[in-house]
């Protein structure tokens, strides 16, 4: 029981992996799109759990605010507009699925092979792992305000253009 | 297997399996998704390098990645609708025309 709790972070970080993992997984197997959805939101809420673990309070919440509740609320709204009957989604692979496979393999293999042939990060010698929201909104507003607004320009350009596509299909319909 | 080994393998993983679903899965939809999943596994190889290294900027480039993923589906869900309207199907097969 002791030794439950003292490694309590370990085994929770490690059933939030094999969970996000499997949700991952059951996404490529999915058929029906919003169930692929339900999936990928539950992948997402594992993730801002790891996030919440590692002490990364205020990402784990916008994980969950943004991803969950602004970005697949929002994908949820257009698989309900779109029609449940089409023929598109009974086939669910195209006929890239060997080529598709393979290539994924021989790119997790590269990946892996980067990672350890470098010798990862060097671990943080005696300093401070993990930091707090204060540490991060003064290095944010101090040094990275430019490209904060970046993004917000970003944000209303896309608006615009979602606007215009709109526009542009209205004019064509009459 | 250390804490940062299995949060980055989990990260390669979730990569890998978000190009793979973009590459096999014929549902425009779901490739949007899969393309989540990518910047989803993006993001966990950020925060686990900041967590490691103590510092701020990861966080903050994590921050800028949400927005930038908002960004997206805010002009990819029109496209998508309107792809939808003119050929009545998800399926990705029916748009090789636009192929160039």
């Amino acid at each position: 029981m002791a030794w439950l709790l003292a490694n309590l972070d370990t085994l929770l970080l490690v059933l939030f992996a094999v969970c996000a993992l499997i949700g991952a997984g059951l996404m490529l197997v999915l058929q029906q799109p919003m169930r692929v959805a339900l999936a990928l939101i539950s992948t997402m809420v594992f993730l801002g759990g790891i996030y919440g673990l590692l002490g990364v309070h205020f990402i784990a919440a916008f994980q969950v605010l943004i991803y969950v509740g602004a970005v697949m609320v929002f994908m949820v709204y257009a698989i309900m507009l779109l029609d449940p009957r089409d023929p598109g989604v009974m086939r669910r692979y195209s006929g890239l699925l060997v080529p598709g496979v393979v290539v994924a393999a021989l790119f997790l293999a590269a990946l892996g092979y980067v990672a350890w042939q470098d010798a990862p990060v060097p671990p943080n010698a005696g300093g401070p792992t993990g930091f707090g929201l204060q540490q991060f909104a003064v290095a944010f507003l101090n040094e990275y305000w430019l490209h904060f607004e970046l993004t917000s320009v970003l944000l209303v350009a896309a608006v615009v253009a979602a606007i215009a596509v709109i526009r542009v299909n209205r004019g064509e319909r009459g | 297997m250390d804490k940062v080994t299995l949060l980055l393998s989990l990260a390669f993983a979730l990569f890998t399996i978000g190009l793979l679903g973009v590459i096999v899965r014929r549902n425009v939809l779901v490739m949007l998704m899969c393309m989540e999943l990518m910047l989803n596994g993006v993001n966990l190889s950020l925060v686990t390098f900041a967590h490691q290294m103590g510092s701020t900027v990861g966080a903050v480039l994590v921050f800028l990645v949400f927005v930038v993923a908002t960004a997206e589906i805010a002009i990819a869900i029109p496209i998508v609708l309107l792809l939808v309207r003119n050929k009545r199907t998800l399926d990705l097969a029916a748009y090789t025309e636009l192929k160039g």
